[in-house]
């Protein structure tokens, strides 16, 4: 701000105009903008240097911690090669199970809070705002508060249905899908309401019911909305710990979260680099989605969602 | 189709239709549906009845007529819902708020519950159920006792004895039933098969030599008078407890010492000197939890510390990112510096990158002796990242700021470019510093903006459990308190550590936890409501 006075400064300082191209001036420029330029490139430093750190240990053969320090002292794939065969790690399946628990869970959770945004929208009933008041409070106390009961209650559950009860993926993903009624239903409520109500009356007109006008109309023309919505209940999938590690008692079934956690907290696993391997692995589709919409999640994330 | 839309009617219902207009728009719906649209709803509803009757079947053959009930009348409540012509919000709402109920409100409701009672390791079942594993675990076998010949037999995953008693009958029995006479196969003068069971061939019984050796059947419906137990899957012996159960008195004598435990309404036989046999049962216990949280000095420490810190984390968290994502906002909110694109990229990686990893690998990095920051950004100092009670604080603050700066600075940069420039230029025309529009001008605008934001993020932050459990799991862990509680747990890791990790699980205790948290986030939301006012847009 400052220096957009300095430059109407020295503009008056030029009676017959600016010319064409003023000379370079260190001091000038870094006044502007040379000094944001520091400021960034400290920011970039601090941002990435754990990245590096990681990528640097997931291409070192060797696998220690201290053998990683040296950053990209030696390149080679072997521990992306040992993590996936160790025996020991069932990381491809970890990998799977992940990818399987957090889709089912994104379109399921756009789905169910799809399906409600709508009523809440297009719908006048008694216990309307009653409703959207209820999901807005019960969101406030999130499930992993309640992980006690949640294990209590799928331990009970699997007593007399053991495929939707502990240590089953369904049963963990039907538990996800509590949480579908909440910020997300509020996201979508909030941008069907700026699709016209005109386009459902005259869809109406030319004869189509209700599910039709929501399947074949309301969904396509909220497409971006249910994208983000989507994204973040996938990444927050992915990111979900405590009760993944609650219900999920086989390693086999484990989740990333959980699998490599468990791994790297074992004080006699000394495998830095294909841990590192298997992180960067991990991180790859979180992140390319992630900058792949990174435009609609800003735009979702100001109409309040945290991650 | 009874509604009509009416979107800027805040005040009032819209008139009910009338019968004919009722009857018009339900032939119109039908008609436009088609026989496809009808198909896929009568088969999805026939799966759900399907799928019910299986739920009624198993949970009345199992006693549970309460859930039973309940799964009757919500199977009930979604056929009419789905077939009646009305209805329609609800034919929207109700897969949504199923879920929800269950999994959401109901689940809260419980822990409510279980924090009055004492349930937890050596808690867990109800009296009859401490009672006979409290027999078994006091097995002893009978000396110079006859020896029975077995077959060991399977019945859909369950394991039973085929016993042969010294008279030539046949006896079936689990762990759970007791022996029941049956008509079996004799190969010789010893039984070997029998209707309804499989017979273990001998690879079975090697395979499942650790099942086997476990088996333990009554004989009887009365505890006392023990059990059979194998340890070759092809002989078994009798073997009576050394405690002895007195149904009529409730109590349980050790026939050893002689001490005699009772039911004092701890939810554990308990002896005189006050030794309690485990398992005991489960019973409510009322305020116990919470009086035991607040008065224990053991346990009264340790929440005092945590909730201050859970506090403090989380402020310090909300603020320390709230300040850098601003301050990187003004800087790069410049339309004559090149390059803010790629910078922007590069500084949401971390927000990108799923928080759990970013926190596994940051904790190698901290790592005192091996760690890349000692190591190569110290020159091989050995500061204790992790393992100070005081320097873990600041690396979990650290690497929280790492974590949650891209996200305000994304939301900061949203709010800065929507001030119209305008304002900034009539501010400079009036004779404003840049310091004092932005500190009287763009600031306030800038916060009605971003407040509701950072309520939520101080919300997330209270219940972070990531950040905390990946990189200092909570530790340096204190050693004088009785539960696994460490210096850097905040409230909602200390209710996990407390029900799932260590020897000793307490969900009573965990769950009263919980509670607290419940209120404290209550009590905060309550506040932030009240300020925000963004539930009366609602109409």
């Amino acid at each position: 701000m400052a220096a957009a006075l300095d430059a109407e400064a020295e503009r008056a300082a030029h009676p017959r105009g600016v010319p064409l191209k003023r000379p370079f001036n260190f001091s000038r420029w870094f006044r502007a903008t040379g000094w944001r330029h520091v400021v960034g490139i400290v920011m970039v430093v601090f941002a990435m240097f754990p990245i590096v750190f990681v990528i640097s240990s997931s291409l070192n053969p060797k696998g220690t911690l201290t053998g990683s320090n040296a950053l990209f002292s030696a390149i080679g794939l072997e521990s992306y090669v040992r993590i996936l065969t160790d025996p020991q790690v069932p990381y491809p399946q970890w990998f799977a199970n992940t990818l399987i628990i957090a889709s089912v869970t994104a379109v399921a959770t756009v789905f169910l809070g799809a399906l409600a945004a709508y009523s809440f929208s297009r719908m006048r009933f008694t216990g309307r705002r009653f409703g959207l008041i209820t999901i807005v409070v019960v969101q406030m106390f999130p499930q992993l508060l309640a992980v006690v009961a949640i294990f209590l209650l799928m331990s009970t559950i699997s007593d007399w249905f053991p495929a939707i009860g502990l240590n089953t993926h369904i049963g963990l993903i039907m538990v996800y899908l509590g949480g579908a009624l909440g910020v997300n239903t509020f996201l979508m409520y909030g941008f069907f309401n700026t699709i016209p109500a005109s386009i459902d009356e005259a869809a109406r007109i030319d004869g189509a019911g209700h599910a039709r006008i929501f399947f074949t109309i309301i969904l396509r023309l909220a497409a971006p909305i249910l994208a983000v919505v989507a994204l973040l209940s996938f990444i927050f999938t992915v990111n979900e710990f405590v009760v993944a590690s609650v219900l999920l008692i086989d390693t086999e079934k484990q989740t990333l979260a959980v699998g490599l956690t468990k791994l790297v907290s074992n004080p006699r696993y000394a495998d830095w680099s294909a841990f590192s391997a298997g992180a960067v692995m991990a991180a790859l589709p979180v992140v390319a989605l992630f900058l792949w919409l990174q435009r609609y999640i800003v735009g979702g994330l100001t109409a309040g969602a945290v991650k | 189709m009874s509604t009509t839309i009416d979107d800027e009617v805040a005040s009032g219902t819209p008139e009910k239709p009338t019968k004919r207009q009722r009857q018009a728009a339900g032939i119109a719906d039908a008609a436009s549906g088609g026989v496809k649209m009808l198909l896929i709803k009568l088969l999805a509803l026939g799966l759900v009845d399907a799928i019910s009757l299986y739920a009624l079947f198993i949970l009345v053959s199992a006693g549970e007529w309460l859930i039973a009930a309940i799964v009757a009348v919500v199977t009930i409540a979604v056929n009419w819902i789905y077939f009646s012509r009305r209805r329609l919000p609800s034919k929207y709402l109700t897969p949504g708020v199923i879920f929800l109920v269950v999994f959401q409100v109901f689940v809260l409701v419980y822990t409510g519950y279980i924090a009055f009672t004492n349930y937890g390791t050596g808690h867990n079942g109800s009296k009859e159920q401490a009672v006979s594993s409290l027999m078994a675990s006091s097995l002893q076998r009978v000396e110079d006792s006859p020896t029975y010949p077995v077959t060991v037999v399977d019945q859909l995953g369950t394991l039973g004895l085929l016993v042969t008693d010294p008279d030539g009958d046949a006896f079936v029995g689990t762990n759970e039933s007791p022996l029941t006479e049956v008509d079996a196969e004799f190969d010789g003068d010893k039984a070997v098969a029998v209707d309804g069971w499989t017979t273990l061939q001998f690879a079975d019984v090697l395979a499942r030599t650790d099942e086997i050796t476990e088996l333990a059947v009554p004989f009887s419906d009365d505890p006392n008078d023990g059990a059979l137990r194998t340890p070759d899957g092809s002989s078994a012996y009798q073997y009576i407890s050394t405690l002895e159960y007195d149904e009529a008195a409730g109590t349980i004598t050790d026939v050893d010492t002689g001490t005699v435990y009772s039911d004092i309404g701890t939810g554990a036989f308990t002896a005189p000197d006050g030794e309690e046999l485990l398992p005991g049962w489960q019973i409510t216990v009322g305020f116990d939890n919470f009086v035991r949280a607040v008065t224990d000095p053991r346990l009264a420490q340790p929440l005092v510390y945590v909730t201050l810190w859970t506090f403090a984390f989380a402020i310090i968290s909300v603020a320390s990112t709230f300040f850098l994502g601003l301050f990187l906002a003004i800087v790069f909110n410049d339309m004559r510096m090149r390059g803010r694109k790629y910078y922007r990229v590069v500084m949401i990686l971390p927000y990108a990158i799923p928080s759990f990893l970013s926190a596994l690998i940051w904790a190698g990095m901290m790592n005192e002796s091996f760690g890349f920051i000692n190591q190569v950004i110290f020159g091989g100092a050995s500061i204790p990242w992790l393992t100070d009670p005081w320097m873990a604080k600041v690396s979990v603050l650290i690497v929280n700021l790492w974590l949650g700066f891209p996200y305000m600075f994304l939301i900061c940069m949203g709010a800065l470019q929507s001030i119209p420039d305008d304002i900034q230029e009539a501010a400079t025309v009036d004779g404003a510093r840049p310091w004092a529009v932005f500190r009287l001008i763009k600031l306030p605008l800038l916060l009605v903006t971003v407040a509701p934001l950072l309520i939520a993020s101080f919300a997330f932050n209270f219940n972070n459990f990531n950040v905390i459990y990946m990189l200092t799991d909570g530790g340096p862990r204190d050693s004088d308190a009785p539960i696994p509680v460490g210096f850097t747990d905040i409230l909602i890791t200390m209710v996990y550590k407390v029900a799932f990790t260590g020897q000793a699980r307490d969900y009573g205790l965990a769950s009263a936890y919980s509670i607290i948290i419940f209120i404290v986030v209550a009590v905060i939301s309550i506040i932030a409501f009240r300020r925000t006012k963004s539930l009366e847009e609602l109409n």
